[in-house]
């Protein structure tokens, strides 16, 4: 029989290798499930993890890895901070939403202005549009108790009828021929995220994930702040006896991923999407759920997880294309490896011991 | 717009439906949240039975052996939920999430062969001269068996919690998990058996959505109804028959949207969309501040050597 016995310290090492146990893992059994599709298993693998990175038209892939990793790693930042702290925020795809219909609400009423300050404005407006989404809940929390979790959630689907609305209505291109969708922000040069480098796929969206990687690295382990909220989320009544202000720390917690799932929504929107249409939103708030816990929670971790999740995303597109591979197998995949992510948790705080268990 | 489109006595006959795979999603969750256990998992687990049960009911040409389907594969999903917080001891709402995440992917994968299939219906229960009171008898009296089983739960789960042992210990865990184990109860046993127990009922609320509601396939076709159910449990204080009066509610409110949808009232039909989940919002709000009758152990995870 298998016992479980809880370790005197939570152990570093395994928790620094639970997550690639788990993408092992997560291949064996996503490979199993390729197979009984009758797909070759290691084939369909290779294709995923190998291919877009050092195939032969690796060269066309690789900035895709950092368009799709970029807004999963900025989202998952904001998130992890309140994961951390016991405020489960899982409405970012909302947030997402709301930041690039602000964003391109703003681009889109300044058309045709040619001006450096077009872009600003949006990216201004895209952080707002995200965080006043998140103040809902947050305020919500604060005044009424509310549970963020299900409110946050709610929004979604309140952000995707807006998206919908909008994108018939509202923000609809006048010169479109009647189908449903914004101007393109690609043709508009002062609101296009254009790559800063020709071909590299470095977006200002990569920017801001590089500078939100950093800054919440600082903020976690240097700040007050970060310190506040590693105490709330191990041991909430410590906190309070330390003087965490709990309803400051919603606030603040909610308000940050909101902003940094509504810039990931603007950049989305002014650069590889384009334009605001129905379905322009492909579950990156979601996704990013997974890098966060992937990533440990923690801003490099979450750095390397974004890099990953973004290769399954670009690999599962190569395997679409040449081996059949359904899109949902890849969704599965994704699902697969948060799976074993939390199974395989428990050995960070607690060691496997064989034999009966001991009479106490 | 036309309001006299709208027949009273199909919109209130209409929103019975609507309100059965809340009823069944939110009974099967109050029971796990009784035991102290909180499973975001409902929208995935209603999903796979959405699935299950449209592809049972099609290959076996049976909706009951559907329904079946749909309880044994949210059931099973619901499993490794069990395992993920019950052996494993992961957090319970990442589990929950993780839960959601992969029953969406999976049910659009096992889905894909069954878009834009008709599923076998499933005949009203014959209730003889019952149906033919005028008003009462078409709202009441001229529905498939799934839906009265639906109020046959409600009723059970309700009488088991308040006047059976097996209810009394069940409530003992989720109140007090240290307490039942010292007591002798084997808590993780109890709270895998609630697991299983509302992910057969999410499956089958699942499912309802897919064989009568809407009668066919779509991706992700639940739609936010297995989190409006978890909510719902909220908004009922964990009880079960205001459990009931709440999924009416909702259930009202969404056929009603619906209704006015069919019936072009000048709201854009994106706005009448979202009303359920604006409600819904509403409805946790002004119920929020009482949270007495939360189970006291509820999240919480159980580990004997702890």
């Amino acid at each position: 029989m298998i016992r479980l016995e809880k370790r005197p310290q939570p152990s570093r090492a395994v928790s620094l290798a639970t997550p690639l146990l788990a993408v092992l893992a997560t291949m064996v059994f996503g490979g199993l499930m390729f197979a009984v599709m009758g797909k070759d298993p290691v084939t369909s693998i290779i294709t995923i993890f190998w291919q877009p990175l050092f195939g032969e038209f690796a060269f066309y892939y690789r900035p895709q890895l950092l368009i799709k990793g970029a807004p999963l790693v900025l989202i998952a930042i904001g998130l992890s901070l309140g994961f951390k702290a016991g405020i489960w925020n899982i409405g970012a795809e909302g947030q997402y939403i709301m930041g690039a219909l602000f964003g391109a609400g703003v681009g889109l009423a300044l058309y045709p202005l040619d001006s450096f300050i077009v872009f600003p404005l949006m990216v201004l407006a895209g952080a707002f549009g995200g965080w006043i989404w998140a103040m809902i809940p947050a305020l919500l929390k604060v005044r009424f108790g509310t549970n963020e979790i299900l409110v946050s959630l709610m929004l979604v689907y309140v952000a995707e009828s807006l998206l919908a609305s909008m994108s018939l209505g509202l923000l609809k291109n006048p010169e479109g021929f009647g189908f449903p969708g914004s101007r393109n922000l690609q043709q508009y040069e002062s609101a296009f995220n254009a790559d800063l480098i020709e071909g590299t796929g470095m977006h200002w969206g990569v920017v801001a994930a590089l500078i939100a990687v950093i800054l919440a690295y600082v903020l976690m382990t240097k700040h007050r702040l970060g310190f506040a909220i590693r105490v709330t989320g191990e041991a909430p009544r410590a906190a309070r006896f330390s003087g965490v202000n709990p309803a400051r720390l919603v606030l603040f917690c909610l308000g940050t991923s909101g902003l940094l799932a509504g810039l990931a929504g603007l950049f989305e929107v002014a650069g590889p999407a384009g334009q605001v249409t129905i379905d322009f939103n492909v579950g990156y708030g979601f996704t990013a759920i997974i890098v966060a816990f992937l990533g440990r929670l923690h801003p490099i971790g979450i750095l390397l997880a974004g890099g990953l999740m973004a290769l399954t995303y670009i690999g599962g597109d190569i395997a679409q294309s040449q081996l059949g591979l359904p899109a949902a197998a890849i969704q599965v995949f994704q699902g697969m490896l948060l799976f074993f992510l939390l199974a395989l948790d428990v050995l960070t705080n607690y060691r496997l011991r064989l034999g009966k268990p001991e009479v106490a | 717009m036309d309001l006299s489109a709208i027949n009273p006595i199909l919109f209130v006959a209409g929103f019975l439906v609507a309100a059965t795979p809340l009823i069944f999603a939110a009974t099967g969750e109050l029971v796990v949240e009784k035991s102290g256990v909180l499973n975001l998992g409902v929208e995935g687990m209603m999903i796979i039975g959405a699935i299950c049960g449209f592809a049972g009911a099609v290959e076996t040409g049976s909706p009951l052996l559907g329904f079946a389907a749909a309880a044994l594969g949210g059931a099973l999903l619901s499993l490794l939920f069990a395992f993920l917080t019950q052996v494993t001891l992961a957090n319970q709402v990442a589990s929950g999430l993780a839960l959601t995440l992969f029953g969406l992917g999976l049910s659009s994968l096992l889905g894909q062969p069954y878009v834009g299939v008709t599923p076998p219906r499933l005949p009203d229960v014959d209730l003889g001269l019952l149906a033919d009171i005028p008003v009462v008898g078409p709202i009441l009296f001229t529905h498939d068996i799934i839906l009265y089983l639906g109020l046959v739960l409600v009723a059970a789960v309700w009488a088991v919690l308040k006047f059976t042992r097996a209810g009394l210990i069940l409530r003992a865990v989720g109140e007090s998990h240290d307490a039942a184990h010292a007591l002798g109860y084997p808590v993780k046993r109890i709270r895998t058996l609630a697991i299983v127990f509302g992910g057969a009922c999410a499956g089958i609320g699942g499912a309802y959505i897919s064989l009568i509601r809407v009668p066919q396939w779509t991706e992700g076709m639940t739609a936010g109804i297995g989190w409006i159910a978890l909510a719902l449990v909220v908004f009922a204080s964990w009880k079960p028959w205001r459990l009931l009066l709440g999924a009416y509610l909702f259930g009202g409110i969404d056929q009603l949207q619906l209704n006015l949808q069919g019936a072009g009232v000048a709201i854009p039909v994106e706005y009448l969309d979202m009303s359920p989940y604006v409600t819904t919002i509403v409805v946790l709000v002004i119920l929020s501040r009482d949270k007495s009758a939360a189970p006291a152990s509820l999240g919480r995870i159980f580990h004997a050597s702890s």
